[in-house]
């Protein structure tokens, strides 16, 4: 049964990366906004111009 | 007639509007005003036109801004607006009222292709926010706020950015939950072997659950929970005994008997329940705080006025920011700026528009030598004026030297959380400490035990949460209603609130909503006369009259003056017509008129008058029903000549009060408050300014939320305003509510020590004890608050 101190140390881990994962987001300021990029995703691209094109 | 048919249907096709004027139409598309035609203009040569694909309409009227942003070039005042700048890029952000839809944001994100200069634009569309990036080597501050002018997209550049500073606020609550929630995940892992037992075999491993237990606790005590060790020593050296005291109290135990407990192989200790309670009360805590970010409700007089102003100075025009300006400056007002100081009016016809101040949407005409009181907007033609105060002496922003605006609130009500919370903490020391004496005497363990058990089973978890919990729902029923509050406490203020204070203007009755009676018999034809006379002014009486009149065929007029506050001359085929004021139109001086009256003469025969009626909100007599539950009064700085057409609603001329100055109303609402009375007053201008920050609870009526609106408790938005009894009766309910899960906390409570005292309580019992009476009180709260609101139709 000594194998749990391995798996438990492994699961805190990987808890613990989570962790870090979601303060780096937080920090990044991911979640200042949540309600414009929902909006954003329904825009389309622009259709290049024809002069570009 | 078949003409006309098909006008009315047609409608801007920017603004949506309905087009009044002819002659604006590019390829097909009809616009109600240049405004418009040139902003899809701008649009269509830079390849924009998408914009109009996403929604109909989606832009704002453009009629009538020709704003001057020339200040911008003063580096004091870039200054102060942008966030970040180094020798090539500049950052800025601006609050923009009008981002409303999806097509708002998709081209306030494409401005790099209407100037290059601009790098990067990004929207924040609960905040109203824009961010942008530019390079200030190719494109001025001042030229990009003229680029969103002419998108239809005006910032609003103010010095006071209040919305900024109260965003800016932060505290690390949502890290903290994070902690705190990882900590309970792994602490409740590792200590269910412990509740379903271990066999002796495994004993070591019990010894490393409970190390890393401690591990977990660490950071949930010393990171997470700290603001409840902060908050109660603050209040205790203010001797104040509020809930942070036995959470505290109650967080503290529990640490330091999880850590001996473990330490010392005697059990496995609280570590699950520390963590459960840290989580639960910061989830309570975040969920409370609800922030509205594009209202603000800390306004004063600086938000409303111009950033800077033209002085002249030698006949040269300069920009001076406000806080510069001093008496004597000969300052320039043109059309549609706002007056910022008290002054007098020197040169140029003045029709000052008052409706920032008083609601009223009619503007005045002023003539020279006369005082102007600050906060008018002028309509019309540049006026010169000179100021005879400085800006913080003025007639309306003298208010803010009021002890009012200088006092912390403290007059405020205590929230019934606080009320209890101190009794409570005194029981529950009381108990703690007798159980601990009891005990004392043969078993000091169990004495201590039955100590710290009784502090940790009666922290006050659910009572802490009962609150916030109830009022975020609560106030989530008053924001559907659009009924914005500016925090939880508000919702008990106004359960508490026994007098109501209306102001008149643009509270209970609507500015821009009057109503128009014609006591003329007109033929068709007169009819068409004078709309096509009235369509040529930009009075506001000249546009509600052509829009009474309807739509109708519009004559070539031969000849047209208007006269500033007097009226119009014109003459169209053989007519002469004379629309204006009755002096103007008559030629003999007569009494006050009621309401106010627009007089026609065609070709020298008096025909009759345009009456405005002041409309009355609906619901206004809703609320004036509620006058057996409270004391009602009105407040008006007008005169008294609607006191007949509101007796009615009122019942008692001595709670009708007229002729108010600012200062007046605060002192009104004050001699209320010294006879015991919670006040709740209702306004709208910055007139009510002081009477909204006097009063316990200062709601301001807006029909455009993102419009100014006074500094103030909670801000309405017009159209909700017959809701408001029901709201009145809804935060009672509400209150009543916490009252109720008080008592079912209690419950809970007791139960718990009637574990503890005897010393006996389990680490399982409290494990099972704290969440089910957090899940009870929560689902409780929730619940009866969506159940109260339905009751009172407001879901």
């Amino acid at each position: 049964m000594n194998i749990l101190y391995f798996l438990i140390g492994c699961s805190v881990l990987l808890a613990l990366i989570f962790l870090a994962a979601f303060f780096w987001a937080h920090r990044q300021g991911q979640h200042d906004d949540l309600y414009t990029p929902s909006l954003r995703i329904l825009l389309d691209d622009e259709d290049e111009p024809p002069q570009e094109k | 007639m078949s003409r006309s048919t098909v006008l009315e249907s047609i409608t801007c096709y920017h603004c949506g509007d309905d087009c009044k004027a002819e002659g604006h139409v590019i390829e097909e598309k009809h616009f109600c005003c240049n405004g418009c035609k040139s902003v899809y203009l701008v649009l269509s040569k830079n390849h924009l036109c998408s914009y109009y694909t996403y929604n109909d309409h989606p832009g704002i009227t453009n009629e009538g801004t020709n704003k001057r942003f020339d200040y911008l070039s003063d580096p004091t005042i870039i200054s102060e607006l942008i966030d970040y700048t180094d020798n090539q890029k500049t950052i800025v952000t601006f609050y923009i009222p009008h981002i409303h839809c999806s097509s708002c944001l998709w081209l306030l994100e494409q401005l790099n292709k209407i100037n290059t200069a601009i790098h990067y634009c990004r929207v924040d569309f609960l905040k109203k926010q824009l961010n942008i990036r530019f390079d200030h080597r190719d494109l001025s501050l001042q030229q990009l706020v003229e680029l969103l002018t002419n998108i239809g997209y005006e910032p609003l550049i103010s010095l006071q950015d209040v919305i900024k500073k109260q965003n800016s606020v932060k505290d690390n609550l949502v890290q903290k939950i994070a902690v705190a929630g990882f900590c309970f995940g792994n602490v409740m892992l590792l200590s269910f072997p412990e509740y379903f037992g271990i066999s002796v075999y495994e004993q070591s491993f019990r010894h490393f659950f409970g190390w890393l237990n401690i591990l977990f606790c660490l950071p949930v005590v010393f990171y997470s929970g700290n603001g409840y060790f902060i908050s109660a020593w603050q209040n205790l050296r203010k001797k104040i005994l509020n809930i942070d005291f036995p959470l505290a109290l109650g967080i503290g135990v529990l640490f330091i008997r999880t850590v001996a407990e473990i330490l010392s192989h005697n059990g496995a200790g609280f570590a699950d329940t520390l963590c459960g309670l840290v989580f639960f009360l910061l989830v309570g805590k975040f969920v409370q705080k609800k922030t509205y970010h594009h209202i603000s409700f800390e306004r004063d007089y600086r938000s409303f006025f111009p950033v800077a102003v033209q002085v002249l100075e030698n006949k040269v025009e300069i920009n001076i920011p406000l806080s510069q300006l001093h008496t004597g400056h000969r300052i320039l007002i043109r059309h549609n700026e706002i007056i910022p100081a008290d002054a007098i009016l020197l040169k140029g016809e003045a029709m000052i528009d008052f409706s920032f101040v008083t609601g009223e949407a009619i503007p005045v005409n002023k003539t020279l030598g006369e005082i102007i009181y600050a906060g008018g907007r002028q309509t019309g033609e540049a006026i010169e004026m000179e100021v005879i105060k400085p800006v913080s002496q003025s007639y309306l922003t003298q208010l803010w030297n009021n002890e009012a605006f200088t006092r912390k609130q403290d007059n405020r009500l205590q929230t019934f959380n606080e009320r209890v919370s101190k009794y409570f903490t005194f029981i529950l020391l009381i108990i703690a400490f007798s159980s601990l004496l009891f005990w004392l005497p043969g078993d000091l363990e169990r004495g201590l035990a039955s100590f710290t058990a009784v502090l940790i089973v009666a922290c006050p978890c659910a009572l802490a949460l009962s609150t916030p919990f109830t009022m975020s729902a609560a106030l989530g029923i008053f924001d559907r209603n659009k009924f914005y509050l500016k925090n939880t406490a508000v919702v008990e203020q106004m359960a508490a609130i026994n007098a109501i204070v209306l102001d008149k203007t643009g509270t209970i009755t609507n500015g821009n909503n009057n109503k128009i009676a014609l006591e003329a018999n007109l033929t068709e034809e007169q009819k068409q006369l004078i709309y096509s006379a009235c369509i040529n002014s930009g009075h506001p009486l000249s546009r509600m009259i052509y829009c009474y009149l309807g739509v109708q065929d519009r004559l070539e007029v031969s000849h047209y003056t208007e006269i500033p506050g007097k009226g119009i001359l014109a003459k169209i085929k053989t007519f002469t017509l004379c629309i204006g004021n009755e002096k103007f139109v008559t030629g003999c001086e007569v009494k006050p008129a009621p309401t106010t009256r627009v007089h026609l003469l065609i070709n020298e025969e008096y025909l009759g008058y345009f009456s405005f009626l002041q409309y009355y909100r609906d619901g206004l007599n809703k609320i004036t029903d509620l006058k057996n539950e409270y004391q009602l009064h009105l407040l008006s700085g007008d005169q008294d000549h609607e006191l007949e057409a509101l007796l009615p609603f009122f019942n008692n001329k001595d709670h009708m009060h007229f002729n108010q100055s600012p200062q007046q109303k605060l002192d009104f609402i004050k001699t209320l408050q010294s006879s015991d009375k919670q006040v709740m007053m209702i306004g709208d201008g910055l007139n009510d300014s002081g009477a909204l920050k006097q009063s316990d609870l200062g709601i301001a009526v807006t029909d455009n939320v993102n419009n100014f609106s006074p500094g103030c408790d909670a801000i309405l938005d017009g159209s909700s305003f017959d809701k408001l009894p029901a709201f009145l009766r809804f935060s009672k309910d509400t209150v009543e509510i916490i009252h109720f899960s008080f008592l079912i906390s209690l419950v809970y409570n007791l139960i718990g020590l009637s574990y503890a005292v005897t010393g006996n309580l389990s680490p399982l019992t409290a494990a099972i004890l704290m969440p089910v009476s957090t899940v009870t009180i929560i689902s409780f709260t929730s619940l009866a608050t969506h159940l109260a609101a339905k009751n009172r139709k407001l879901i």
